[in-house]
C-alpha cells in the first residue's frame, strides 16, 4: 500500500514537471532556429529599413501586461499580437500573476535571456522597472511602453493612448455637464499607488484650479477603492454617507466605475448622483442602460495593443527610431508621427478617448 | 493544541463571557466614529455595513470550524472566486436558470474543492497550511482559465441571479439572512450536535480522539468540506452582490477571514473558539471597512490605523481574560 | 503550534539521536528529503536546459538574481518556523525598511549610512514583533505579525504616500546586478549568509536550542534555556533578513515605493516548508531549505523562458508544492507530525 502511494506520488511529481515543460516546446517551436540569430537579427533588421519585409518572420516580439486575468489587458494583447501576426512575426504575451513591478522585472529578464527583438511593457511602476529595461536596451533589445508608462530614461518609445491632459479635461468637462455647473463631486480611483490614474487626477485638478468656468465646482474628496470590488463599494457608500449634496462621482478605473454603478442601482439614486469616468464597456453596458451612467470613456485597447504592435516593429526593423518627427504605417491604423513628451521623452499618441453612452454601448459591449 | 481539555473545562465552569474586553472596545470604537461623523449611526449605514459584511461572517463560521480542528484555509479567496465564477458563467449560457440553481452549482464547486482540500489534509497528511496554500494557487489558475481570463459582466448575467444579493424580506437583506441562517444553523450544529462536539475534540487533543473512537479523518474531511461549502455559498453571493465576476475575485480575502476568526478568539491552534466571540471579531473588521472612509482620514493613514486597532484589540481582550482567568483561580482557592 | 510537536513526547537527546541514526543508515541516509529535493531540482534544471535553448551557461547563474532576494528571508524563516511560530509581516518590513532608506538617502543621508539604516529598521522591526510573541503567549505569532504587517506597511504609506522614491548612486545598482567574475553578487552574498546561517543552526548551542524549543517549549523552559531571549533573537533576526531583502529589492529596482514586497510572506513561508520544515516546529534543517528556494525560483525561471502563462505557472507551483509535500509523507521515513493510532 505504502510503496503504491510511493510510486503514485513520485509518478505526479515527475509527471507535471514534463507536462508543463511538453506544451510549451510546442509554442515556441520556432525558437530554435530564430534564437541562433537572436543578437544580430537587430542588426539585420536595421540595414533592411528600406523593406520591412525583410525582417518578416524572424522577429520576436514581447509585450508585458500588468498582471494576468484582466479582460482590458487581454484585449489590449490580443491586439498587439494581431499586428505582429499581420507581419507574420512571432509574438509574446506575458504578464504576472500579481500587479508588481518585481513580476515584471523577472518576465523581462526570461525575455532577454531569450533574445527577443523588442519588448513592450505596461508598467506596473514608472520607474521600478527601468534597472531591467536598462540592461534590454544594451542587450540590443527595442523596448517601447504602451498604456502605463515607464520614465524617459527606460524606454525608447511611449505609445500613449491619449496625453492625461486629454482625459483628465475630458472627465473634467464630463463632471462639468454632469453636475450642471456646479456642486460637489468626488473621484473613485483605483490604488493610491496607480500611476496612470494619479497623472489623470493631477491633470484633473489642474484644469480645475485653471479655468474660471469650474469655479463653483467643488472636489470633496479622492476615494481610493483599489481595484478592489469590496473596498470600492464601501468607499462609494461613504461618499454617498458623507457628503449627502454629492452630485457626481468620477472613476477614471474600471473597477471603481462598475462598482458605483452598482452601488448606486442598488440605492436607486439613477438621476441623483451621476457617475462617469473610465469603464470598460462590457462591465459598464448594465448601468449605461439604466441611466445611472450617461455616459463614460475609453479607448480602444484592441487599438492601443495594435499600435503597440507596429510600434514595436517599427522600431525593430529601424523604420523609426524613437526621435520626435519620426513617422510610420501602423496597418490599418494608418500614419502615427513620433512626437516630444511632456517627461522629456517621445510618444506616439492614439487619439482622443471614445465616448460611450446608451446610443453606441449596445454595439460595444460584446466587443470588449 | 493551547486548549487542552483542562481549558475547555474552565471555559464551561466559568460563565464569564471571555470576550467582553473586545465586546467593549467595539462599543468604544463605534462611539468615537459616530463623535467623528453622526452619518455612522443611521439606519442606512447600518444596513450596508451589515451587507457588506454578511459574506465574512459566513466564511468565518467555516473558517472558525477548520480553526478549531487545528487547521487553516489559505484556499477560501480563491474558492470563493473559483465558484463564483462557475456560477456565473452557467448563468451567462443559460440565462434562464433560476437564482437557487446557480447557488447551488457554486456550493457544488466549493463543496469539491473544499473535499480535496480535506483529503490533502487528512490522508495526504499534508499540513494544512501548506495543502491549502497549493490549492489556493490551483484554484485561482483554474478559475483564471475557465474564464479565459475574461469577466462575466453585469449585463451578461440575468436579473434573477443578480437580485439574490439585492433582494430580501421587508427591509432587510438577503444576504443578511442568509448569513444569520448560516450562524445560527453552525451555532446549533457546533454546540449541541455530537459530530459538531466531535471537531473540538479532535482539535483539543488529537490522541484522546481518537482513543475514544472518533473518526479523525472523517471531522477533518468534513469540516474542510463543509468550509469549501460555505466558500462556494459565498462565492455565488459575492458575484451576485457586485454583479461581476473576476479572475481575481476576493485575492487575499482569506487573510480577513482569519482575521475576523482570531479576534473573535479563535485559537489558530485548535481547540477554542465561539460562535459569539466569531460574530464580535467579523463586526469588528466590518466596522473598520465601513467607518474607515467615513471619517475622513487620509487613505495613507488608513492601514496604520487599522492595523493599530486590530492590535490593540487582541492585547486587550488578552489583557481582560488574564484578569478573569486569575479572578477565576482566585474564586477556586476560596 | 509548537505544543503539536510535543506530542511526540520526544526530548532534544532522542531527537538527536534518531537524526544520527538517520545519518549513519545508508539506505535510510539517501531516503532523505533532501536527497527528493535534489532529486526534483536536477530534474527541473535538465527540463530547463533541454527544452529552451537560453538555459545554458551563465543563465544558469543570473537566473538566481531573480529570487535571490525571497531566499535572504527563507533564511531566517527557517528559524521563526522551527520554533513553531510564523511571521507574516516580513514583506511589509521589507518594504518599509526600503521606504525608509530611500527617503533618508534623498533627505542627505550618505548612502553607506542609509544601507546601515535599512538594517536597523528591519531589526526594529522584527525586535518588535519579537517582544510581543514573547510577552503575549497567548497570541499566537500569525495573529501579532498580521497586525504589525498591517501597520508596517501603514507606516510605509504614511512616509511616501502615492510617491516613489529613488535616485540612489549607481554603485548601489551592484548589489543586485553586479558580478564578481562570472557569479551575482546577490548569489554570493546569499551563499555566505546561508553558511553563516547554517552553521548557527546545526552547529551552535543557540541552534540546539532553538530545536529543543520546537519541539517542547515548556520543557525547554524548565531545562534552563532562555526561551523567551531565544525567540526575540529569531525575531529580530528574521527583522533584519527582510531588511537585507529590502537592500537588494531595492537595488533591482532602483526605485521604491510602499507597495513592494507584496505577498512575499507566502512565497517565503513555501520555500521553507517545501524544504521539509515543519511549521509544526522542531522539525527540518538549512540545507533542505535552501534547495526549496532554487527549486521554485529555476522552475518558475523556466516556465517562464518558455512563456508559459501566468495561470498555468500558478497551477503547476501549487501542485508541485502539494506533490512533494505528498511524495515526502509516503516515500520517506520522516517522523510524523502525528503519531499513528
Amino acid at each position: 500500500m505504502k510503496k503504491w502511494m510511493t510510486v503514485v506520488c513520485l509518478l505526479v511529481v515527475a509527471a507535471f514537471v514534463f507536462a508543463a515543460c511538453a506544451p510549451a516546446a510546442e509554442t515556441t517551436s520556432q525558437a530554435p532556429e530564430s534564437s541562433a540569430p537572436a543578437e544580430d537579427g537587430t542588426e539585420a533588421g536595421a540595414e533592411a529599413s528600406t523593406g520591412t519585409e525583410a525582417a518578416a518572420g524572424s522577429g520576436k516580439h514581447a509585450i508585458v501586461f500588468k498582471n494576468t486575468g484582466n479582460p482590458y489587458g487581454e484585449k489590449e494583447m490580443e491586439g498587439f499580437e494581431n499586428a505582429i501576426k499581420e507581419a507574420g512575426q512571432e509574438a509574446i504575451l506575458r504578464a504576472p500573476d500579481q500587479p508588481t513591478a518585481e513580476g515584471q522585472i523577472q518576465i523581462i529578464e526570461e525575455l532577454i535571456a531569450q533574445g527577443v527583438d523588442s519588448i513592450t511593457v505596461v508598467a506596473n511602476d514608472p520607474d521600478a522597472l527601468q534597472p531591467a529595461l536598462t540592461k534590454a536596451m544594451q542587450a540590443g533589445i527595442k523596448v517601447s511602453a504602451v498604456d502605463s508608462g515607464v520614465n524617459a530614461q527606460s524606454r525608447e518609445l511611449f505609445v500613449n493612448q491619449a496625453g492625461s491632459e486629454l482625459i483628465g479635461q475630458a472627465l473634467m468637462d464630463a463632471a462639468y455637464d454632469m453636475c450642471g455647473g456646479s456642486g460637489e463631486f468626488a473621484i473613485l480611483s483605483a490604488t493610491s499607488q496607480a500611476t496612470n490614474q494619479n497623472a489623470w487626477i493631477e491633470a484633473l485638478q489642474k484644469i480645475m484650479e485653471g479655468d474660471e468656468k469650474y469655479k463653483d465646482m467643488e472636489l470633496v474628496k479622492v476615494a481610493y477603492g483599489d481595484d478592489l470590488r469590496d473596498k470600492s463599494v464601501s468607499e462609494t457608500e461613504a461618499l454617498l454617507q458623507s457628503y449627502p449634496d454629492l452630485k457626481c462621482i468620477v472613476a477614471p478605473t474600471t473597477v471603481g466605475i462598475a462598482a458605483a454603478g452598482k452601488v448606486l442601482t442598488d440605492k436607486g439614486l439613477a438621476g441623483k448622483v451621476a457617475l462617469t469616468g473610465l469603464g470598460l464597456p462590457s462591465e459598464m453596458a448594465e448601468y449605461i442602460d439604466n441611466g445611472v451612467c450617461e455616459y463614460m470613456f475609453l479607448w480602444n485597447p484592441l487599438d492601443l495593443g495594435y499600435l503597440a504592435g507596429y510600434t514595436a516593429m517599427a522600431l525593430t526593423d529601424g523604420t523609426i527610431t524613437g526621435a520626435a518627427g519620426d513617422k510610420f504605417e501602423a496597418g490599418t491604423l494608418g500614419e502615427y508621427t513620433v512626437v516630444d513628451a511632456s517627461d522629456g521623452g517621445t510618444e506616439i499618441i492614439l487619439g482622443p478617448p471614445f465616448r460611450f453612452d446608451s446610443a453606441n454601448i449596445a454595439e460595444w459591449k460584446d466587443v470588449y | 493544541m493551547k486548549a487542552s481539555a483542562n481549558t475547555l473545562e474552565k471555559n464551561k465552569t466559568k460563565k464569564t463571557f471571555r470576550e467582553l474586553g473586545l465586546l467593549v472596545f467595539l462599543i468604544v470604537l463605534c462611539v468615537i466614529f459616530q463623535a467623528i461623523n453622526p452619518t455612522f449611526f443611521t439606519w442606512e449605514n447600518l444596513a450596508d455595513m451589515l451587507r457588506n459584511t454578511s459574506i465574512l461572517a459566513i466564511l468565518a463560521v467555516g473558517m472558525m470550524m477548520v480553526m478549531v480542528t487545528g487547521g487553516i484555509d489559505l484556499s477560501v479567496g480563491a474558492i470563493v472566486a473559483l465558484a463564483g465564477m462557475v456560477s456565473a458563467l452557467t448563468v451567462q449560457y443559460v440565462p434562464q436558470l433560476p437564482a437557487f440553481i446557480a447557488i447551488l452549482i457554486g456550493m457544488g464547486v466549493g463543496l469539491g474543492c473544499g473535499a480535496v482540500n480535506g483529503v490533502l489534509v487528512a490522508k495526504g497528511r499534508i499540513i494544512p497550511i501548506i495543502a491549502t496554500l497549493g490549492m489556493m494557487n490551483v484554484f485561482r489558475g483554474l478559475t483564471y482559465l475557465i474564464s479565459g481570463s475574461k469577466w462575466v459582466s453585469a449585463h451578461q448575467m440575468s436579473d434573477g441571479f443578480k437580485s439574490i444579493a439585492t433582494g430580501g424580506i421587508g427591509p432587510i437583506n438577503t444576504l443578511i439572512i442568509i448569513a444569520v441562517i448560516v450562524v445560527l444553523i453552525f451555532y446549533y450544529f457546533l454546540n449541541y450536535n455530537r459530530t459538531g462536539r466531535y471537531i473540538y475534540a479532535v482539535g483539543s487533543n488529537p490522541e484522546s480522539a481518537v482513543i475514544t473512537g472518533i473518526k479523525k479523518d472523517r471531522i477533518l474531511i468534513m469540516s474542510y468540506t463543509l468550509l469549501g461549502l460555505l466558500a462556494g455559498l459565498a462565492g455565488v453571493l459575492w458575484v451576485s452582490k457586485f454583479a461581476s465576476a473576476q479572475g481575481d475575485t476576493a485575492t487575499g480575502y482569506e487573510m480577513n477571514v482569519i482575521a475576523a476568526c482570531v479576534l473573535g478568539g479563535v485559537s489558530v491552534s485548535g481547540g477554542t473558539g465561539k460562535v459569539g466571540g466569531l460574530l464580535l471579531g467579523v463586526l469588528l473588521l466590518g466596522v473598520l471597512q465601513n467607518a474607515l472612509p467615513l471619517i475622513n482620514v487620509s487613505t495613507f493613514w488608513e492601514d496604520f490605523i487599522q492595523g493599530i486597532i486590530i492590535l490593540v484589540a487582541i492585547l486587550l481582550n488578552i489583557s481582560v481574560k488574564r484578569r478573569a482567568d486569575k479572578n477565576a483561580l482566585k474564586r477556586r482557592e476560596i | 503550534m509548537s505544543k503539536m510537536a510535543s506530542l511526540n513526547k520526544r526530548t532534544n537527546v532522542e531527537l538527536d539521536r534518531s537524526v544520527l541514526e538517520r545519518r549513519l543508515e545508508p539506505k535510510k541516509f539517501f531516503l532523505q528529503w533532501e536527497w527528493l529535493l535534489v532529486a526534483i531540482l536536477v530534474v527541473i534544471l535538465i527540463v530547463n536546459g533541454s527544452v529552451s535553448d537560453y538555459f545554458r551557461g551563465t543563465q544558469i547563474l543570473d537566473a538566481t538574481m531573480n529570487f535571490m532576494d525571497k531566499g535572504f528571508m527563507v533564511l531566517a524563516m527557517v528559524f521563526v518556523i522551527l520554533l513553531g511560530e510564523i511571521d507574516i509581516s516580513i514583506g511589509s518590513t521589507a518594504a518599509l525598511c526600503s521606504v525608509i532608506m530611500a527617503v533618508a538617502y534623498n533627505a542627505g543621508m550618505p548612502m553607506e549610512l542609509s544601507l546601515v539604516l535599512c538594517l536597523a529598521v528591519g531589526l526594529g522591526c522584527g525586535y518588535v514583533n519579537g517582544i510581543l510573541v514573547a510577552k503575549y503567549k497567548e497570541v499566537p505569532s500569525m495573529i501579532i505579525t498580521l497586525a504589525t504587517m498591517t501597520i508596517y506597511r501603514g507606516i510605509a504609506y504614511i512616509i511616501l504616500e502615492d510617491q516613489a522614491s529613488g535616485g540612489f548612486p549607481d554603485w548601489f545598482q551592484y548589489l543586485s546586478w553586479g558580478y564578481v567574475g562570472p557569479i551575482p553578487f546577490s548569489l554570493l552574498m546569499f551563499i555566505v549568509l546561508a553558511v553563516i546561517f547554517g552553521l548557527l543552526l546545526h552547529k551552535s548551542a543557540f541552534g540546539r536550542q532553538i530545536y529543543a524549543m520546537g519541539n517542547n517549549e515548556t520543557t525547554s523552559r524548565y531545562s534552563g534555556i532562555k526561551v523567551d531571549r531565544n525567540k526575540i533573537i529569531v525575531f529580530t533576526l528574521m527583522g533584519l533578513m527582510a531588511g537585507v531583502c529590502a537592500l537588494f529589492l531595492t537595488s533591482r529596482m532602483a526605485s521604491t515605493r510602499p507597495n513592494v514586497a507584496q505577498g512575499y510572506e507566502l512565497d517565503v513561508i513555501a520555500m521553507v516548508v517545501l524544504g521539509g520544515v515543519s511549521t509544526a516546529g522542531g522539525k527540518g534543517n538549512m540545507p533542505g531549505a535552501i534547495l526549496a528556494v532554487f527549486i521554485v525560483g529555476y522552475l518558475r525561471y523556466g516556465l517562464g523562458l518558455i512563456n508559459i502563462s501566468a495561470q498555468v505557472m500558478m497551477i503547476i507551483i501549487g501542485l508541485l508544492l502539494i506533490g512533494s509535500v505528498l511524495a515526502s509523507n509516503f516515500l520517506l521515513n520522516r517522523p510524523k507530525a502525528l503519531p499513528k493510532k
